[in-house]
């Protein structure tokens, strides 16, 4: 069982445990199809439904699925989700589902979901389960919309297909290319880095030099 | 760096160790993934039974705005199929192995225009268009990209870029793909995407070599429908909907 509080479950996924800028998870789709806002919307949409439905199932299973065909089993369950996520967009929304391509078919072997129910889903309540499930989706949809917004920006200038520039505005092209999805991933872990090194430098100043120094002299 | 004491023999006693789980039988193992999948099967089943006839409507609906776009002036078209080298609108072959063109008529009956479908591997993957000929003029109507996953901002202004798609609007055949420096005016040119040469060229030689290999049958179908007259060739608006198979 969790030591958390059901709290923590939700909100740690979201900015502290982000999967994609803290725990370097699910990159292939991060960097894949964030060329455009629209786009990002759609695979963050269908990873969070595949993520809350399948922690819910596992968690609601656990006790009679056996551990010797439990990632076998998870599996299995995902796979479903995304069929039915694959299926849906299909129908409803063709053109996104046409610019997602192989990508939505590839949520399956995304790690973040198999990782949470291996590691949350498979030990908790079906509320917890569904909690940490909802935290982390919110906080995978934030950084594919953090990566989709600057790309499509600086790369078509534009957001959501709206221009945001004048006509004078060349584009970047090289931000919606593959280079452009890695350079802006990069500049946002860079920020995350800064951003937690200097919290820990200001809250506890004695014990972060004390760190950084024993690192130093290892 | 600390040492860290190993318990040494006679100083302690090592912890039990717990009973080792018994082993989940084979046969519930093999029952679990069985009953899992069935479950998943019937649930994905549902599902598509739903979804399959809207994601073929998007396709039927897809497809006949792009006709109506190539065609330009088009009321309505039907599907004619290239059954034993000649086209026709009730072939004795299974009409999903046939290759197919859609006949366009005008508000009076009359055809207007023939649109083809043709695809090609492209600079990244394939591409698929479809175009529009007039075999009266020998002219083409119109161009549309159906797919394509060339560069973005570069190869896939070939679907993009409003100049390079007009290029394709009352342009003699066979196309002659020219750069935009060396465009001479002539009736057939079409200027090329700069930057996007080879995207471009792939377009160009696509619909030439189709309308290459179709250009007899088409004529003569084209010779029989006009002749024939506007009533005896009632379009078939139910053929808006494709009939499956690919060209």
């Amino acid at each position: 069982m969790s030591k958390t509080t059901p709290t923590q479950d939700l909100v740690s996924g979201i900015w502290k445990q982000n999967p994609v800028f803290v725990t370097l998870l699910g990159l292939c789709p991060t960097l894949a199809v964030t060329n455009s806002v629209a786009n990002a919307i759609a695979m963050s949409s269908a990873t969070f439904f595949v993520l809350l439905g399948s922690s819910v199932l596992v968690s609601t299973f656990k006790r009679w699925i056996p551990k010797e065909v439990r990632i076998a089993s998870y599996i299995m369950i995902i796979a479903t989700f995304v069929t039915f996520a694959d299926l849906v967009l299909a129908a409803l929304v063709p053109d996104i589902h046409k610019a997602l391509g192989a990508f939505i078919a590839l949520i399956v072997v995304n790690c973040i979901i198999l990782g949470r129910q291996e590691a949350f889903a498979a030990k908790n309540t079906v509320g917890r389960a569904a909690l940490d499930a909802i935290g982390t989706g919110i906080g995978f949809s934030i950084a594919m919309l953090m990566m989709g917004s600057l790309r499509e920006v600086l790369g078509n200038g534009t957001f959501l297909g709206l221009h945001v520039f004048g006509p004078g505005f060349a584009p970047w092209v090289i931000m919606i290319l593959p280079p452009g999805g890695f350079f802006t991933l990069g500049v946002y872990l860079l920020i995350f880095a800064w951003w937690k090194g200097r919290k820990q430098a200001t809250v506890h100043p004695r014990r972060w030099l004390h760190e950084v120094t024993a690192e130093a002299g290892d | 760096m600390s040492e860290q004491k190993l318990p040494m023999a006679g100083q302690g006693e090592a912890p039990p160790t717990p009973p080792a789980a018994k082993p989940t039988s084979a046969a519930r193992l093999v029952g679990t993934l069985a009953f899992a999948g069935a479950v998943a099967g019937a649930a994905i089943v549902m599902v598509f039974s739903w979804a399959n006839p809207l994601i073929q409507a998007n396709q039927a609906a897809r497809l006949a705005g792009a006709i109506t776009e190539v065609l330009g002036g088009a009321e309505r078209y039907e599907t004619v199929f290239l059954d034993g080298g000649a086209f026709t609108k009730e072939p004795q072959a299974d009409t999903a192995s046939l290759d197919r063109v859609y006949v366009g008529y005008d508000a009076a009956g009359a055809p207007h225009g023939v649109a083809m479908v043709t695809e090609a591997s492209g600079f990244v993957d394939v591409v698929r268009v479809i175009f529009g000929y007039d075999p009266a003029t020998g002219n083409l109507l119109g161009m549309k990209v159906l797919e394509n996953k060339e560069t973005p901002g570069l190869g896939d202004k070939i679907e993009k870029d409003s100049t390079f798609v007009g290029e394709f609007v009352d342009v003699g055949t066979p196309l002659q793909g020219v750069k935009k420096d060396r465009a001479a005016g002539t009736h057939e040119e079409v200027v090329m995407i700069t930057g996007a040469t080879i995207s471009s060229r792939v377009v160009v030689d696509m619909i030439n070599r189709r309308l290459e290999a179709l250009k007899e049958p088409v004529g003569a179908f084209w010779a029989s429908a006009a002749t024939a007259g506007a009533e005896t060739n009632a379009p078939d608006t139910t053929a808006a909907a494709p009939t499956g198979g690919g060209l």
